[in-house]
């Protein structure tokens, strides 16, 4: 059994989301040209996430999961006589939380950030889409965390994850600009490369596992 | 990811017109949604590690985003733009709960492969970005040429780093041993490097490189 400073933590570092899965890669690499803008949206991200995955959590274990409706009618549950399972609902009900949440985050960054806002520009509705959001929250499913805990702390860990990459990767490509990269390589190519070396690097937490 | 919505006008264009075919050959190199345009990302990298799940991704990709192209386009002048993109979340969700539902049903075993990442074709950027882009301002027979152009280009790309990933990474090709054992005898060794996530990264980057100093055009200031 993991503990849930061990869920957090490996969220965090060897279960990166950018390095371990390459979710969210596309705000990443679009967001990335400095510091300020990917802060912001880093925390933009740790903020959904921990909202998310908690709400989408309780709708896993007590509407979508086979037999989870079994506080509605015991005969309803995994061992009634008549299961209920609503998985295959599962993408749209998670996709539908994830839209409503972000459609309030933006609004209350425009009523009480507006510089924040001005500056994300159309990244905002962005993180609707954005993989790591719908990604945690299908992987908070695929693992079956046993606790609200558990799901809590790996949605926050996953999102400090991304702001850590998001921001270290915005830093580099901020001191990149004085640099001399062969013509072809610049901008998108060698953030890939770059992206690839760090990952690397990342990977060196998975030794902790052991 | 900033693309303007194309117009593409004349009533009467046969059906493969020269602007028709451009909307296919464009994306496979000069417009290319990996390499140029810088979408779906997400998922293109994490599923390469083998030909044959490459395989069924594109495939799924290619099934959503033709159909998904091709409704938003039909729906395009009665959808409100305030809220166009929960009407498009809801299109993708429902056309890849289909295909999770055939992927598990016929292969079985790639559909637990690709775990998460069936799922996360709804957020894969490709698909929102060309119904932003040309589905919500075009007629439906030219956004499925678009949308055919787009995922093909995807697919390529998908293809060649799960290529180069399988065969150096752990020597098949589909699953299939196709490096001769007296490579093995002779001190020969699997690339263990090429399995690992950041390989795919820098791979992309590779392919980005060639593509960038053969067509100067494409470079970027920085």
């Amino acid at each position: 059994m993991e503990s849930t400073l061990d869920i957090f933590v490996k969220a965090i570092f060897s279960e990166n989301m950018i390095f371990a899965y390459f979710l969210g890669m596309c705000s990443y690499l679009a967001v990335s040209k400095t510091v300020k803008t990917g802060l912001g949206l880093g925390v933009a991200v740790i903020f959904v996430l921990g909202v998310t995955i908690p709400i989408n959590y309780l709708l896993e274990n007590y509407v979508l999961k086979e037999g989870a409706l079994e506080w509605l009618n015991p005969e309803y549950g995994i061992n009634g006589s008549s299961t209920i399972n609503l998985s295959f609902l599962s993408f749209i009900m998670f996709i539908a939380v994830i839209a409503s949440i972000v459609q309030l985050v933006e609004m209350l960054v425009e009523k009480f950030a507006p510089a924040l806002y001005g500056a994300l520009g159309i990244f905002l509705p962005l993180i609707a889409v954005n993989c790591s959001i719908l990604g945690g929250a299908l992987f908070m499913q695929d693992r079956q965390y046993s606790t609200m805990t558990d799901a809590v702390a790996f949605g926050l860990g996953s999102g400090i994850g991304w702001l850590i990459a998001i921001v270290f990767i915005a830093a580099i490509r901020e001191k990149i600009r004085y640099s001399n990269v062969p013509p072809a390589l610049r901008g998108l190519g060698i953030t890939f490369i770059i992206t690839g070396l760090m990952g690397i690097a990342f990977m060196s937490f998975m030794g902790i596992d052991y | 990811m900033s693309e303007s919505v194309e117009k593409v006008k004349a009533p009467s264009e046969p059906l493969f017109s020269k602007k028709n075919k451009k909307l296919i050959t464009d994306p496979l190199s000069d417009n290319n949604p990996i390499t140029i345009q810088v979408l779906g990302i997400c998922s293109a990298l994490a599923i390469t590690v083998q030909v044959e799940q490459a395989f069924f991704m594109s495939a799924s990709v290619l099934f959503v985003l033709i159909f998904g192209n091709l409704s938003i386009s039909l729906l395009r002048n009665l959808i409100p733009s305030r809220v166009r993109i929960i009407v498009q979340l809801v299109v993708v969700a429902s056309l890849v709960i289909i295909v999770n539902e055939v992927l598990q049903a016929f292969v079985p075993d790639v559909s637990e492969k690709l775990s998460v990442f069936v799922g996360l074709i709804i957020t894969n950027c490709i698909i929102m970005g060309r119904f932003e882009a040309f589905a919500m301002g075009n007629k439906p027979w030219p956004s499925v040429l678009d949308a055919v152009g787009n995922a093909v280009g995807y697919a390529w790309i998908l293809l060649v780093v799960a290529i180069f990933r399988e065969v150096l990474g752990s020597g098949k090709f589909w699953g299939m041993e196709i490096l001769p054992q007296g490579f093995y005898e002779m001190g020969y060794m699997n690339n263990n490097l090429m399995i690992l996530p950041p390989m795919a990264l820098i791979v992309v980057g590779i392919i980005i490189w060639i593509q960038r100093s053969k067509n100067p055009t494409l470079v970027e200031e920085h």
